[in-house]
């Protein structure tokens, strides 16, 4: 590894952690970047000569400790008024560093950290640039690539959801059970809206998403610091069962490849492996939740060695036991998925039906029903049903997608035509 | 005479890899080993997967403890280690109780998955 390559392994991995501290120490998200900014830049420049630190993070942050109150102070004689809240703050934390730096802060740094970015008021595309700004420190032209707009406008969004952050207010005092309970919930689902931008991403772009990745490696850092959460196992299984089949998801030419359809030899095993342990350890638990229900339910397709032999009556149950915890249409019709295996599909068609009104605007819903009809023989529906999910799709991927089914029918009308 | 090699490093450094990188590492780490091997004197060799697949079973009052994660302490040291096949975890920590339970000492089992394992060629 070049030394530029070890030290930029090293800023990224201790990003979190330090980010934490610092916006903890100076209660501002602008000022905890520009301080992490600052000690960066002094990384670079006395790592080299002296060697990497024993504890990077806490290097980062007593360095960008001391160049904020810099910052900070310099600014206070060029204002007319001294933001008196900030310079009093800053003088509790100078009090004792080793204190700080004990560890016993970390947690509760990082979960603010990363609770600050899914400010309920910011839309999803928000909280994810957000997140992967201020934590991962993603640049802004990856985050805009991903996102397909322009550098200055994704700027400009993350920006404006910072300024809506800081306006709002954080909550700095440390959270009680329950309180952190509820934050490591709405971090969690931020962490899947993360990995779902980048799986849903079509195959071109993705070599050039990190996100999926990125949402791996704060679901596991989140897991090493609070260890016994079963959600935060289940959410991690679930990600790197999704992660697993990347491989397998396109075709040469970038065409979607069904689960039904994808070479299971192309499924990343070591990935799959760390997700059935960590579902074994969050059943131990025997507290379930809408992530670990997922994860099992992926882990049924990963354990089957084709589609067909996947335990589909085992996934129907599981469907279930989700739909009890968090009714949804959209787990209504996925349900509808394993029902047509069992069942055949009237009656999955059945289930799918009544949900007409409320996912008339979901590509999935479209394309799953055509399907069904397709199967039913009753092409001139399917025929409809596949023309509004191309209508929908928002990916040339899906798209083509719905083509192949549209093309495969014309066959089938066809042969039976003859 | 038979030599363990435990490799340490940052944990969240290492989950910082991209794909590349990783199988960049995999590949190097492997050339060595292999020469090693054709030599007739590489075992076993493994690697563990994150900390966050671990439980580790301790000595309590009246029964062993089964904590999430790794092995945290740092006033013991690194005895020994065993190579289980097993179905379950439950299977894999039955044998860690079992083991605690044949050891009088008050030694902790930590059980990490091995996300790579190549048996190596037989050794004396």
């Amino acid at each position: 590894m070049t030394e530029l390559a070890w030290i930029d392994l090293a800023l990224t991995s201790a990003r979190p952690q330090a980010m934490g501290a610092l916006l903890r120490y100076f209660r501002n998200l602008d000022l905890a970047e520009e301080a992490f900014q600052e000690a960066c830049l002094r990384a670079l420049k006395t790592w080299p000569e002296k060697g990497p630190p024993r504890d990077p993070a806490a290097w980062l942050i007593f360095v960008g400790r001391n160049s904020g109150i810099d910052q900070v102070r310099k600014r206070a004689k060029h204002q007319p008024l001294p933001p008196e809240e900030v310079l009093s703050d800053l003088e509790d934390t100078e009090s004792d560093l080793a204190d700080r730096l004990d560890g016993a802060h970390y947690r509760d740094d990082i979960l603010r950290l990363l609770f600050v970015c899914c400010h309920p008021d910011l839309p999803a595309t928000q909280q994810i640039a957000l997140a992967l700004r201020i934590v991962s420190g993603l640049s802004v032209k990856q985050i805009a690539k991903a996102f397909l707009v322009s550098e200055a406008a994704m700027e400009q969004r993350i920006t404006r959801a910072k300024a809506k952050v800081g306006a709002a207010g954080i909550a700095f005092e440390t959270p009680d059970a329950v309180a952190r309970a509820e934050r490591l919930g709405v971090v969690a689902a931020m962490l899947y809206l993360v990995f779902n931008e980048g799986y849903s991403a079509g195959a071109p772009d993705r070599a050039d998403t990190p996100f999926c990745a990125e949402a791996i490696r704060l679901a596991r850092l989140l897991l090493t610091l609070f260890p016994s959460e079963s959600e935060i196992m289940g959410l991690t299984a679930l990600l790197l069962l999704q992660h697993s089949r990347l491989d397998a998801r396109f075709d040469a030419e970038g065409q979607i490849v069904l689960l039904d359809d994808q070479n299971r030899s192309l499924w990343d095993r070591a990935l799959i492996d760390e997700a059935l342990v960590l579902i074994d350890k969050a059943i131990r638990h025997r507290t379930p939740g809408a992530f670990q229900i997922q994860a099992a339910i992926a882990a049924l397709h990963a354990r089957a060695t084709t589609a067909a032999e996947a335990d589909w009556l085992q996934i129907d149950l599981l469907y279930q036991t989700l739909e009890r915890l968090q009714p949804s249409p959209v787990v209504r019709l996925n349900r509808a998925v394993a029902v047509a295996k069992r069942e055949g599909p009237e009656a999955a068609l059945a289930l799918v039906e009544p949900l007409a009104e409320k996912l008339s605007g979901y590509f999935y819903f479209h394309g799953l029903r055509g399907g069904l009809l397709k199967q039913l023989g009753r092409y001139r529906e399917a025929h409809e049903a596949f023309d509004r999910a191309i209508a929908l799709a928002t990916t040339p991927a899906e798209a083509a997608h719905i083509r192949q089914h549209l093309d495969s029918m014309q066959r089938e009308m066809a042969a039976a035509e003859k | 005479m038979l030599y363990a090699v435990l490799c340490y490093d940052s944990e969240s450094e290492v989950s910082a890899w991209s794909k590349e990188m990783d199988d960049k590492v995999m590949a190097d780490l492997g050339a060595v080993n292999q020469r090693y091997a054709e030599a007739g004197k590489l075992g076993p060799v493994a690697r563990l997967m994150p900390t966050t697949a671990a439980v580790t079973v301790r000595k309590g009052a009246t029964d062993d403890i089964v904590m999430d994660g790794p092995f945290a302490e740092t006033k013991e040291q690194f005895l020994g280690f065993f190579v289980l096949e097993a179905e379950t975890l439950d299977e894999a920590i039955t044998f860690a109780r079992e083991l605690s339970a044949a050891n009088p000492a008050n030694g902790t089992y930590e059980i990490r998955p091995l996300q790579f394992f190549n048996p190596g060629v037989p050794i004396k």
